[in-house]
């Protein structure tokens, strides 16, 4: 059978054409990439919270994930608190002295230590614990069909693995940050007042009347959005791992590292955005 | 030998003596031979045509096998019939109703007729033998501690698990291949499906396990009068447990009947399949 039709020969293009429709292909696959990693993330997200409407209400699973987001990394936050505030201090101090100001190290160091180094370093240490961790854990559930049993007993896998997951880790990283804030103070104070001598008096003064609850708002805020990025980032990796032990392993990689990143642009724009809230003083 | 059913958009006829569409509760209607009715079952995956027009009937209460190679889509077949997986197009008849339309909840509803035994039993790591088996009754009833017990007890009896020391409390990784399977089982069983699904529950054990396997399949079959549905890729053991025989070959349901009328069929691929088992002697001079 002979037929002609327009499907087996498409309409002629130009070479403009062909060249503006190539440039366009081009342009529009970095932001097909970025609506893509935007999107697939939102929507688990978005399941996630809806499914915390619904029944079954699974609160031991909830208090499984917090104790083991929250008291599990409660000793690596603890450490990485006090040595972060006493380098901060140290930090403060040598730049201080130059204009022989030592005396408001407290203030520096309470107001970073509130808006940015504790929520900050809180996330990080978190996405590298527990991020890791629940990688790792759901991706090995998907790899032994663990996830496929849950779907077979009519369990919703998002509502049993991801929502427990991502609520504890939201709720319980404003905590971890100011333990790592009361922490990292107590770092700074120790070594401003035993190692460079600072007038206590000085050091409570200044940090009293310089920083205030907008500092702690501010981190508590950040540290509760950095929960939801780097929870929603280490459960998509997991979840929808393909493969053997080495794409878990690869999942694991990309869930720290995708956890990290999205802490430290997401933490951009909140401060932006805090500043044009609460403008400098 | 049965051929392969013709696809038809119509609800496959039923044989004399079955329940007709009667009112009620759509998944109370009974067909007395036949559970489940696939028909036109297609589905793609990408640029990956995996499901070709499946037309298969699986029969009640016996042990219906799904044979087919590695990669010709025994297991996404599996989860259609499940209802893991929705179809691009055809129908799942199940007791007399298309389950292809069904909402997620109906869906959820209807996972309560199967039980499904993984090809590496599934147990979840994180619970021990006994969380594991009362894991479906834990989550949709709200039944005592005292009763649950009962339930698995009596299931780890039945499997011949109970002798095993300190069982109750044992983790997943403390237990042999041959006692993982059973304890999958035994979750499968714990809310007494009506149908139950096995992915190739012999795949990677010696032939003293897979025999036992087998046992364990049939009687399970024998005690818990269950429909079963087994996809496999071990000849000896279709032809040991096998009611009804299917297979599955480039997508589509090729050949379909019980054993000894599989075991004369002239289909190419069922031919290579069975002789190079080594169950039959290969034919001289090709297939007629």
């Amino acid at each position: 059978m002979s037929t002609t039709s327009s499907a087996e020969n498409p309409p002629e293009i130009s070479p403009m054409e062909r060249r503006l429709r190539t440039l366009l292909e081009h342009l529009a696959a970095p932001l097909e990439l970025i609506l893509r990693y935007f999107g697939e993330r939102a929507i688990m997200l978005g399941n996630a919270m809806s499914a915390l409407v619904r029944r079954p209400f699974r609160l031991r699973l909830f208090l499984d994930q917090m104790q083991f987001v929250g008291v599990g990394s409660l000793p690596i936050i603890m450490l990485v608190g006090f040595f972060s505030g006493a380098v901060s201090a140290q930090q403060a101090i040598t730049a201080l002295r130059i204009f022989n100001q030592e005396r408001f190290v407290g203030a520096t160091v309470g107001i970073s230590l509130a808006q940015e180094l504790a929520p900050v370093f809180t996330g990080l240490m978190i996405t590298a614990r527990a991020g890791s961790g629940m990688a790792t854990e759901l991706g090995s559930m998907r790899i032994t069909e663990q996830i496929d049993a849950l779907s077979t007993f009519a369990v919703d896998p998002i509502q049993y693995l991801v929502t427990p997951r991502v609520i504890a880790t939201t709720l319980i990283m404003p905590i971890m940050g100011m333990v790592f804030n009361i922490v990292g103070l107590l770092g700074a104070y120790l070594f401003s007042i035993y190692f460079e001598h600072i007038d206590l008096g000085q050091f409570i003064e200044q940090f009293t009347f310089w920083t205030d609850p907008k500092d702690y708002i501010i981190g508590a805020t950040k540290a509760l959005v950095f929960g939801i990025t780097l929870s929603v980032a280490a459960c998509y990796q997991g979840f929808y791992v393909r493969g053997g032990a080495k794409e878990v392993g690869l999942a694991t990689t990309r869930a720290v590292v995708s956890g990290s990143v999205s802490i430290l642009v997401a933490d951009y724009f909140l401060i932006d955005a805090f500043h044009i809230l609460w403008p400098y003083r | 030998m049965n051929q392969p059913p013709a696809s038809t958009s119509q609800p496959p006829t039923a044989p004399a003596g079955s329940a007709g569409p009667a009112g009620g509760d759509p998944l109370k209607q009974r067909d007395e031979r036949w559970q489940i009715r696939v028909r036109g079952l297609n589905k793609t995956f990408g640029p990956q045509h995996v499901l070709r027009g499946i037309d298969l009937d699986i029969e009640r209460g016996r042990t219906n096998i799904i044979i087919g190679g590695s990669g010709q889509g025994k297991s996404v077949l599996m989860k259609h019939l499940m209802g893991l997986l929705r179809p691009d197009s055809g129908q799942i008849w199940v007791d007399g109703v298309d389950v292809v339309p069904f909402s997620d909840a109906e869906m959820g509803k209807l996972r309560r007729k199967y039980g499904m035994v993984f090809q590496y039993a599934a147990l979840f790591d994180s619970m021990n033998v006994v969380e594991n088996i009362a894991f479906p009754l834990i989550e949709r009833y709200n039944l005592s501690r005292a009763e649950i017990m009962e339930r698995v007890r009596d299931l780890l009896r039945r499997l011949d698990l109970a002798n095993v020391d300190g069982i109750e409390q044992k983790i997943p990784p403390e237990l042999s291949g041959g006692q993982r399977k059973r304890v999958g089982l035994a979750r499968a069983l714990i809310d007494r499906p009506e149908i139950l699904l096995y992915d190739e529950p012999t795949t990677g054990l010696d032939p003293v396990a897979t025999k036992n396997v087998d046992e364990m399949i049939r009687r399970t079959a024998d005690d818990f009068g269950v429909t079963s549905v087994v996809i496999s890729h071990d000849m000896a053991s279709t032809f040991r447990i096998g009611d009804r025989i299917s297979m599955l070959d480039q997508g589509k349901i090729v050949v379909s009947g019980t054993s000894e009328e599989v075991l004369v069929s002239r289909h190419p691929a069922l031919r290579e399949f069975v002789e190079t088992s080594g169950l039959v002697a290969p034919e001289q001079g090709g297939q007629a």
